[in-house]
């Protein structure tokens, strides 16, 4: 076992023993707690569990990575994935939790119709599923690299199975309550992980700790070098086609929508107290997710510095270390083309005989090796390693909610039994929680052959389903059943159509790669999908006869905070 | 609250949200994308501006403006007397931070 391998357990144990001790001290006995953790979560602690639901292995482990590659282009993540809190928090917060029940499905059944609440929950359930299968591929793959243990012959199976048992553990006993206190523990943990190295490396580099000071010089300096090695700048804009202005400002769009449309992190403003500590906690988890999301351009930047440092010209004979340990777990290809001896990095594919490039590394695992392409020591190693772990399991327990509470609450519940006790019901929400995570667990270790493209389909059909209707729902009080659920059916299918068409078929399984229309990126086309939902919304509200009194009441009562007699505790 | 004052308070909290919208959109699709390549000719601190926005500038200010979201809606519903009870109607439930 290498030094690297032993920090990086003992950091997991650690870890893992703290989100168990937390998970039996926030043990519930009742729905509420389950679903909502009793409505008793102060703002503060409430923005850190947001934010570790929010920020997924994605966030953690991928995204700098996508930056430190596509440069000015990789802006669309940095953007779309904070803005859409400026929507959640002025357009959607503060009147959800006015509302004050469960789930999404929640607000659109009560709002508008039980076939909308149907269309809603089959929604929610879907694009949960379909994030929450990466999640628990990321645990997998960050224990096969590093702690390297075999069960059933697979490290990754191993690392999935011990995962699942975890959040198995906080998530059936705890509920919300228990998801959130640990949430809290495991955002600490995500962010001094990501901060460490991103400081260290910083001063090693400029001499200024302060990552997101210090790395505009370095970015300006790495145009030149990328120039000369024939890319095209990396502050540059509008490189690519698929980051032409167009789809620059489509796919920033789709983010920021599908974002505040998420129901994982909707759903999360309604366990504070009031509606004040409802906004407030909009604010303290985008100022906790700002932390990591404004290092992370910073650490796309050293991490391309050091990787060109580091490679470019590198005796093939003689190649760094991290460089041969992600070669062993198949994630840099090296092909010394031209058998010079050397490696050259160039624009292109290693497998493309047209393409100069010899070196092409995984973009995953830029996060992972930046601390040891910086040559910082193991235990720093072993701390990244346990903050990716961090927020991917935050991250899966916080979706896995929203599948439970879809499931047993506006399933089992709204539909089948609503005169069920509140025992019942609250094992319902345990049943349906264990098996979410044998599901998921199930595709962590068998990935669908999309799961490449989850990120453009969880957020398109987010942002194309949910956030239109639920937006009009309180700023509209014309907009009626008929018209959400044909605005809802009519984003979906679209998008899921479109997606499902142009995403190129490297994949094979459900894509058709055909070419898109107008140029227009799959990732961006949540945007198109959730403006023609708004305009069929309100089309055919129009049409139709306005809601009955009782629901502009509700409305009316929602728009101001504090008790009013329409309201009544649920 | 009485009919008009409702009226009020929610026409203060649009003219609010609708201040805040407009900043939201002119930091990050007008200043990180539509204007990029202009602001890339300033460069302060060896920032391109447009790159600045892009991937500093814009999520800084985001943060800023829910700050003052959240602050001017707390004195607003201060003002209205409101907020400060349960959500859920629960009266009994008085909220005991003070302001």
């Amino acid at each position: 076992m290498t030094s690297i391998q032993l920090w990086t357990l003992i950091w997991v144990v650690l870890t893992f023993g703290l989100y168990v001790l937390i998970a039996w001290r926030s043990r519930v006995a009742d729905t509420e707690g389950f679903y909502v953790a009793g409505h008793g979560i102060p703002s503060v602690a409430n923005g850190a569990a947001v934010a570790a639901d929010w920020m997924s292995a994605a966030s953690f482990i991928s995204m700098a990575g996508l930056i430190a590659f596509q440069g000015y282009g990789g802006s669309v993540y940095l953007m779309g994935w904070t803005g859409g809190y400026v929507l959640l928090a002025l357009l959607l917060a503060p009147y959800l939790r006015k509302f004050g029940k469960y789930t999404v499905p929640d607000f659109v059944g009560d709002r508008y119709s039980e076939t909308a609440r149907a269309v809603a929950a089959v929604a929610a359930i879907f694009v949960s599923m379909t994030y929450v299968a990466g999640q628990m591929r990321g645990v997998g793959i960050v224990f096969s690299r590093y702690v390297g243990i075999e069960i059933f012959g697979d490290p990754v199976i191993g690392g999935v199975l011990i995962g699942m048992a975890i959040v198995f553990f906080y998530a059936v006993l705890g509920g919300m309550k228990g998801i959130t206190w640990t949430q809290v523990a495991q955002y600490s943990v995500l962010i001094v992980a990501y901060l460490i190295p991103a400081i260290a490396i910083a001063y090693t580099l400029t001499g200024n700790p302060i990552p997101q000071l210090s790395f505009g010089s370095l970015a300006t300096d790495l145009n030149g070098l990328q120039q000369e090695l024939g890319f095209s700048g990396y502050t540059d804009p509008f490189t690519a086609e698929n980051r032409n202005m167009l789809n620059m400002l489509l796919i920033t769009g789709a983010l920021m929508i599908g974002t505040a449309g998420l129901p994982h992190v909707i759903v999360r403003f309604y366990t504070t107290k009031t509606v004040r500590d409802a906004r407030a906690s909009a604010f303290w988890a985008l100022l906790f997710i700002a932390i990591l999301y404004t290092t992370a351009p910073a650490v796309g930047v050293f991490a391309k510095t050091n990787f060109i440092d580091t490679v470019e010209g590198a005796s093939v004979n003689n190649l760094p270390q991290w460089v041969v340990d992600w070669q062993d777990a198949d994630l840099i290809t090296i092909d010394d083309k031209n058998e010079d001896g050397t490696i050259q990095f160039a624009p292109g594919e290693v497998a493309d005989p047209e393409s100069t490039n010899e070196i092409e590394p995984d973009l995953d695992i830029m996060v992972l090796a930046n601390p040891q392409i910086a040559g910082l020591p193991a235990i720093v190693v072993g701390l990244v390693a346990a903050g990716g772990l961090a927020a991917a399991l935050s991250t899966a327990s916080g979706l896995l909610l929203v599948i439970s509470s879809s499931v047993a609450h506006d399933f089992y519940y709204k539909r089948f039994r609503p005169n069920a006790s509140e025992a019942q019901q609250l094992m319902a929400g345990r049943i349906a929680m264990a098996c979410a995570i044998v599901v998921a667990g199930w595709f962590g270790i068998n990935p669908p052959a999309f799961v490449g493209q989850v990120v453009a389909f969880a957020f398109g059909l987010a942002a194309a389903s949910f956030f239109p209707i639920i937006v009009l729902g309180i700023f509209w009080k014309r907009a009626n059943a008929q018209g959400a659920v044909a605005g809802m059916l009519t984003g979906l299918i679209f998008t899921a159509a479109y997606i499902m068409a142009t995403v190129p078929d490297e994949a094979g399984a459900i894509f058709f790669g055909l070419d898109p229309l107008f140029g227009i990126s799959p990732e961006g086309i949540g945007t198109i999908g959730a403006l023609l939902n708004l305009i069929v919304t309100v089309v055919v509200s129009r049409a139709t006869a306005p809601p009955p009194q009782k629901m502009m009441d509700l409305i009316e009562d929602i728009r101001y905070p504090g008790a009013a007699p329409a309201t009544r505790p649920h | 609250m009485d009919e008009s004052q409702r009226q009020q308070y929610w026409r203060s909290n649009l003219t609010l949200m609708s201040a805040l919208l407009v900043c939201w959109f002119l930091v990050s699709y007008v200043c990180g994308i539509l204007l990029v390549e202009p602001l890339n000719n300033i460069v302060i601190n060896g920032f391109p501006m447009g790159f600045w926005f892009a991937q500093q500038g814009a999520i800084v200010t985001f943060v800023v403006l829910i700050g003052v979201y959240v602050w001017r809606m707390d004195r607003l519903d201060d003002e209205y007397g409101v907020g400060r009870d349960n959500a859920n109607g629960d009266a009994g439930a008085r909220d005991e931070r003070k302001g």
